[in-house]
Parts: C-alpha cells; sequence; structure tokens
C-alpha cells in the first residue's frame, strides 16, 4: 500500500505492507534512525514521534495509519545547524547517561511545552509518565526540560 | 514483534463499515485507537485476517451535552476527554478515570469507545459507565440500537455487539443537582493495568442520604463488576462510616479477582474494600461541593 507522508517538513513516499509498523518505516524504510525502539511493547517511549503534533508510540501505530499526516522526529529539532533549546537543556542539565530514552524524551517534552510553557516540576514529571529512563532516576530530565521551558519564554538561551 | 500479514481497509463512512464487517465476520478486527489491538497483533494473540480502519469516519469524535445527557464520540481519544472542560466541571468520575488509563502518550491514541469495546475487565472505562449508567449506541447493517452498559460486557473481550455493528457514541446521563463522582485506582506504576480499582458515581437527598449510587469495579473478575449488592445497601441511608463500610464489605464480596504478578485473591479482595471506602468519601465530599 501507498504511503505518503511528511516528516519534518520532507514528503516521503514509500509502498508498504499494511501490517508494517510506523517505526519501522521511519527507521529501516526512510532510514530515520535517530527514533528508537526500546521494548517494542508500548510501554518505554523511547519510539515517540509526533503526528499531527501530539506525540504517539509509534510502534503501536501501523504507517498506513499516518497517510497524508505530518510527523516530526528527533531530527527535526535541530535548525540551521543550532540545537533546539531542549537539546541544549539536556545537554546543560546532563538529562542524558546512555541516550537511549532521549529521542522520545525529546518529542514528548517539545509537544508538552507547547501546551505548558511555564511548568512546575510535577508538570514535567506528569508528562514524561510514559517515557522511561532506566540511568538518570529523572531528576536531571526534569531539570533539562524546566531549562528549556525558561529558554523558549525568554526567547533564546 | 511483526503481527501476522492482513488486508487494511479505511471505509470512509459508517455505512461502508458496518457493511464490510457484516460481510467479512470473525475474520475482521475494527482498528480504533489501535493501543490494545495492536500490541494484541504483534503478540499474535490477535491475528485478523482483516482491519477494518475507522479513524478515516468523519463526526465520531466528540464531547457535549445536550438533552440531559453527556454524549461522547466513539472515536474521542482519552486525552480529549481528559482536557474537555465539560468533563473537568461535570463528570469527576470521568476526569478522574481519563486521567489514569495507560500513560498520556497511549491517551493520545486510545479512544472512549475502544476501551469499552474491547471489553478487557482490566481496562477502566467500563466500570466508570457502570457506575454512572451509562449507554453505548451501536450502528449496524440493521441500523442504530441502545445498549445500558450494564448488559453490555458478556464475557472476557465479549460485549452484545453484534457481527456488524460498531460502537459509535457513550451517553452518560447528566449528573443531579448534589452528585460527585470519584474513581481510585492501585496501579504499580504509571501505564498500568489496575491491581484493582473502584469507580463510584452518587447523588445525595435531603439529610444527606444517598438517593442514587453507582460502584464498578476494575479488574478483579472475568467481566468489569458491577458491585449491586453494595449500591441497594446505601439507596435511601444516611452516608455515614457504617453505611460506607458497610458497602466497602460488600463490594469486596462482589469481587472475583484472580491472583497474579499484581497480588493474591485476599489482597485484592481488599483492596476493594478499602478503596470503595475511600471512592465513596471523595465522591460524597464533591457532591457536598456540589451545585
Amino acid at each position: 500500500m501507498r504511503v505518503e507522508l511528511t516528516i519534518n517538513g520532507e514528503k516521503h513516499a514509500a509502498d508498504v505492507e499494511a501490517r508494517l509498523l510506523l517505526v519501522h518505516l521511519i527507521r529501516d524504510v526512510l532510514r530515520l534512525t535517530g527514533t528508537h525502539i526500546g521494548c517494542d511493547t508500548t510501554h518505554c517511549g523511547a519510539c515517540t514521534v509526533l503526528m499531527d503534533g501530539r506525540p504517539v508510540k509509534s510502534c503501536t501505530v501501523f504507517a498506513v495509519q499516518a497517510r497524508g499526516k505530518a510527523l516530526m522526529t528527533v531530527e527535526g529539532l535541530e535548525q540551521d545547524g543550532k540545537l533546539h533549546p531542549l537539546q541544549e537543556g539536556f545537554v546543560a542539565e546532563h538529562g542524558l547517561q546512555c541516550g537511549y530514552c532521549t529521542p522520545g524524551m525529546l518529542m514528548t517534552s517539545y509537544a508538552f511545552l507547547e501546551k505548558c510553557p511555564d511548568p512546575s516540576e510535577d508538570d514535567v514529571r506528569w508528562a514524561i509518565s510514559g517515557n522511561l529512563c532506566r540511568c538518570t532516576g529523572y531528576v536531571n530530565i526534569v531539570k533539562a526540560v524546566r531549562h528549556a521551558a525558561a529558554a523558549l519564554r525568554g526567547g533564546g538561551v | 514483534m511483526i503481527p501476522a500479514a492482513f488486508e487494511y481497509h479505511a471505509p470512509a463512512s459508517l455505512a461502508e463499515a458496518t457493511a464490510l464487517l457484516a460481510k467479512l465476520g470473525d475474520d475482521a478486527k475494527v482498528l480504533s485507537g489501535g493501543q490494545s489491538l495492536i500490541p494484541l497483533m504483534k503478540l499474535r494473540l490477535a491475528s485478523p485476517g482483516h482491519v477494518v480502519d475507522i479513524n478515516g469516519i468523519a463526526g465520531l469524535a466528540y464531547v457535549r451535552e445536550a438533552n440531559g445527557a453527556l454524549t461522547i464520540g466513539a472515536l474521542t481519544r482519552e486525552s480529549d476527554l481528559e482536557e474537555a472542560e465539560i468533563v473537568r466541571t461535570r463528570y469527576p468520575l470521568l476526569h478522574d478515570t481519563s486521567r489514569v488509563i495507560a500513560d498520556p502518550l497511549v491517551r493520545n491514541l486510545a479512544t472512549v469507545g475502544g476501551n469499552l469495546a474491547h471489553a478487557d475487565p482490566a481496562n477502566d472505562h467500563p466500570a466508570t459507565m457502570l457506575a454512572l449508567g451509562a449507554e453505548v449506541v451501536a450502528h449496524g447493517p440493521r441500523g442504530e440500537r441502545r445498549i445500558p452498559v450494564a448488559s453490555f460486557f458478556t464475557g472476557p473481550f465479549e460485549t452484545a455487539l453484534e457481527a456488524g455493528e460498531i460502537l459509535t457514541e457513550i451517553r452518560v446521563p447528566a449528573p443531579p443537582a448534589r452528585s460527585g463522582g470519584a474513581y481510585l485506582k492501585m496501579e504499580r506504576k504509571v501505564g498500568d493495568f489496575a491491581t484493582a480499582a473502584v469507580a463510584v458515581q452518587l447523588t445525595l437527598g435531603a439529610g444527606d442520604v444517598c438517593a442514587q449510587v453507582g460502584i464498578g469495579l476494575t479488574n478483579v473478575g472475568l467481566t468489569p463488576i458491577k458491585a449491586t449488592e453494595a449500591e441497594a445497601a446505601l439507596r435511601g441511608k444516611p452516608l455515614d462510616e457504617s453505611a460506607i463500610k458497610r458497602a466497602g464489605e460488600l463490594a469486596a464480596a462482589a469481587a472475583q479477582p484472580s491472583e497474579d504478578l499484581r497480588g493474591s485473591v485476599e489482597y485484592k479482595r481488599d483492596l476493594v474494600r478499602v478503596l470503595t471506602g475511600r471512592a465513596l468519601r471523595k465522591a460524597l465530599e464533591r457532591a457536598r461541593k456540589g451545585a
């Protein structure tokens, strides 16, 4: 089946089997490997991408369901060689160790900050409760997201 | 994990979808939010030959209150239910529930209709809708009918929906003045199914007498359970501590849990007792504040 969609503003098309999962379309067919596959069971959120602006677990969506949709993956964060404030926040606050969960954390946080630009610690913990990290204990991830929120509110770092 | 191969259908109308389902029979599954179906297909616990994706059918996602009922379109995403102003202000039981279903990412796709039609006794909306005395609307090749939620769940993962029928709407009676509700869920972590959960909806009469009450239990039986004896014991009585205690015991007696990694039979039964008491107290507090 023919799938045409937009990822990070660029048009893509592929002929896929109906059973192909969206994460496999993104990684294996279109070779955008920034999006990770973690648990493959809808728990961990490493595969989170934005579909029409909403963060979803791309291991639990069929690629054919993304026909005509606008996707954003972690590759879409950096603009003109400059890291997004969220990425800068994760660097500044040491928000990652092994880095495996980071693409999902970034995409969930990106959508969250658009809805909630000045979050409390509890707000952030609530927002990322569908994304698992086995390294950091979340403390620095929460700091990183709030760091980014402050930067975005200030119109730059 | 890769699901078994299937044929994908994306009907553009309800009529097209119901005709397809009637023709394909048991070999077809409806794809709504997909947050239960796709994991089951990946584990090969489900291997339908046909998947009928209803997401392209317009007009099935809405939350509105009119003519004495809150109507929820079956394709309403859980996150949209959670954020709906009318739900937050008038239906605290639904709001509580929408915030503890799976996790925020899953709720962006998961639908209210799917949560009910999947009929997993571990799902949260079945108990909520039992407590609220809701009805579902089913669309089939022979037209539309309404089914009370109390007779909707016929077995584990089985519903009163007939071949070719699609659940299209949930209808919740608008709460009278001095009503309140609460959903209390014990879960090991965000995203887990309930070890046990209890939904309560009640309406107060004069002198804080319980005029109406509904109690639903999650994941303590082969189907969602309506704790009818606990309800009967409360109706018409003052909602004091002894009545609440008695209702908790009767709800615990109605639970039919099985032992698993989340706990023993005794533990889960006792959770039902404790959560019923807490949910009743919280619902009572909200009803007293309610308009």
